[in-house]
This record gives structure tokens, C-alpha cells and sequence, in this order.
């Protein structure tokens, strides 16, 4: 037997180590999602324009892009998480703003809010639970990504409903399948670093909730 | 047309500049799905299809 020791021991640490990326990821994905919501209040309060939420999301991509690489080995990366999560939940400001001026708004923010809920935990827990491999998704979630990315700048143009909530519906079966691919890498060992795997799943929950509220907004019938 | 809609196609633009490259080399290196593994994937899909259905029921 002690000839299997260093083999036993080696999967042990893997396995100490994966559950210690994914409780990290998930304590600072929750405090992340607090403080979104936080900022989403702020926005809200101070009223905020609709040009917000492109300035938001754009200075949110730059550190996504620019800083967050450089950043994530470093507890500096923290900061920067934070920096993205909070630029993305003060985006949600305007957007809420209108929503909540339609007479089932508030109804439709909490549904699309406890839908994103449900729809994560569950797909982050069948991902867990399976310990099933997702990788093969990768090159086809990207590419869906890029289709949706050129529908959508058509779409800034063309402005057509129906093609918007296609859009939408698109969107939150992609973001499902990052969900499964993203929980799936931290499991198996491809996603080491819980900065970038926290980042990963806030984009996914950040992208349903719009696409979830959009869809419901257009479908519910109020106009 | 407005500064929001040219802003907003400068940013998706942006987008698709970053991830094109990053798309390619995922193609390229993504593992091919084994037996079994699309099965996987469509239950859970399936299941989030219904729930959006129903969230959508139950707004109307």
C-alpha cells in the first residue's frame, strides 16, 4: 500500500485543492452579487441617465480585458472584482428604473431575479453533483457567443422586436451553457484561479437576468 | 442616429474583436464530446427551457 501513497496523496490535494477554488469562488461570488445589487440601489437613487449604462458596462469590459489578466494571480484582483461587479450592477440602474415604472414591475424584476436564482443554483448544482466534463462546449459556446454579438449589433440598426427577443432567448441558453461549462472547469481542474472563475459566473448570472427580464417584460403584456 | 445606438455598436464591435481570436483557438482546442455527454447537456437545457416557459406563463 505505501507504494500508492504519493499517487493517493496527489488526488487528495487535487480534490483539497478544486474544493478550495470552488468555496472561494462561491463566498466571493455572493459578495460580489450584495455589492451589484448595492450599486444597482445607488444608481437607482441617484437617478442615473440612460447613457449609464453603456459608460458602465464599457468601463466594466476595459478592466475585464485590460486589468483583470494582469491582476488575478495578486489580491489586487479582488479589488478588481469588485470594480466590475459594482460598474455592471450600478448599469442596472436605468434599465430597473423603467421596468419599475410599468405597473407589474416590480413583479417582473423579483420573477426574473428568483428565475436567474433558480436557474443558476440549478444548473451549478447538477454540474456539481454530476462531476461531469463540459469542456467539449467550449468552441461552441464561443462561436454562439460571436452569432449572437453580430445579431445583436444588426439589431442595434435594424431595431426589430422579434429578432430582440430571439436575442434574448438565445442568450439565456448560451449563459446556461457557460454556466455548466464555467462550474464544470472548476471541478475538473481547468479553472485554478477563483478570480477569473468568479468573474466567469457573475457574467453568466449578469447576462440571464437582462435576457430574462427582457424576455419577461415583452411577453407579460403590459405595456 | 443617436450617440446611445453608435456607442452601443462600438462596444459590441469591441466584443467581437476580443473574442474572435479566443473563439478560434477554442474551436481548435476543444475537446470532442464523448458518449453520453450530449444527453447530459440536453437534459439540463431542456429543463431551463421549461422554467423560462413557465416564468413567462406566469407573467402574463
Amino acid at each position: 500500500m505505501a507504494f500508492n501513497q504519493p499517487a493517493v496523496s496527489r488526488s487528495a490535494e487535487s480534490v483539497l485543492a478544486t474544493n478550495k477554488v470552488l468555496r472561494n469562488t462561491y463566498s466571493l461570488l455572493s459578495m460580489t452579487l450584495l455589492f451589484s445589487a448595492l450599486m444597482a440601489a445607488v444608481s437607482m437613487y441617484v437617478e442615473t441617465g440612460p447613457g449609464t449604462y453603456l459608460l458602465s458596462v464599457g468601463g466594466a469590459f476595459l478592466l475585464i480585458w485590460l486589468v483583470l489578466p494582469r491582476t488575478a494571480n495578486s489580491s489586487a484582483g479582488i479589488g478588481v472584482v469588485f470594480a466590475i461587479t459594482g460598474l455592471l450592477g450600478f448599469s442596472l440602474g436605468p434599465i430597473l428604473t423603467q421596468y419599475l415604472a410599468l405597473s407589474n414591475g416590480a413583479q417582473l424584476i423579483m420573477t426574473a431575479l428568483g428565475g436567474t436564482g433558480v436557474i443558476f443554483l440549478g444548473l451549478s448544482g447538477y454540474a456539481l453533483t454530476t462531476r461531469r466534463d463540459f469542456s467539449f462546449l467550449g468552441g461552441m459556446l464561443f462561436v454562439g457567443l460571436l452569432v449572437i454579438l453580430f445579431a445583436a449589433l444588426g439589431n442595434i440598426f435594424f431595431a426589430i422586436p422579434a429578432l430582440s427577443l430571439a436575442i434574448s432567448a438565445a442568450v439565456i441558453l448560451l449563459f446556461s451553457g457557460f454556466i455548466l461549462y464555467d462550474t464544470s472547469r472548476i471541478i475538473n481542474g481547468g479553472e485554478t484561479n477563483y478570480i477569473m472563475a468568479t468573474v466567469a459566473l457573475y457574467l453568466d448570472i449578469f447576462n440571464i437576468f437582462i435576457h430574462l427580464l427582457n424576455l419577461l417584460g415583452a411577453l407579460s403584456g403590459d405595456d | 442616429m443617436d450617440w446611445f445606438k453608435i456607442g452601443s455598436a462600438i462596444l459590441i464591435g469591441a466584443m467581437i474583436i476580443f473574442l474572435l481570436p479566443r473563439a478560434r483557438q477554442m474551436v481548435k482546442h476543444s475537446p470532442k464530446a464523448k458518449q453520453g455527454d450530449w444527453q447530459a447537456l440536453l437534459i439540463p437545457i431542456g429543463l431551463v427551457v421549461l422554467f423560462v416557459i413557465f416564468l413567462i406563463m406566469s407573467v402574463r
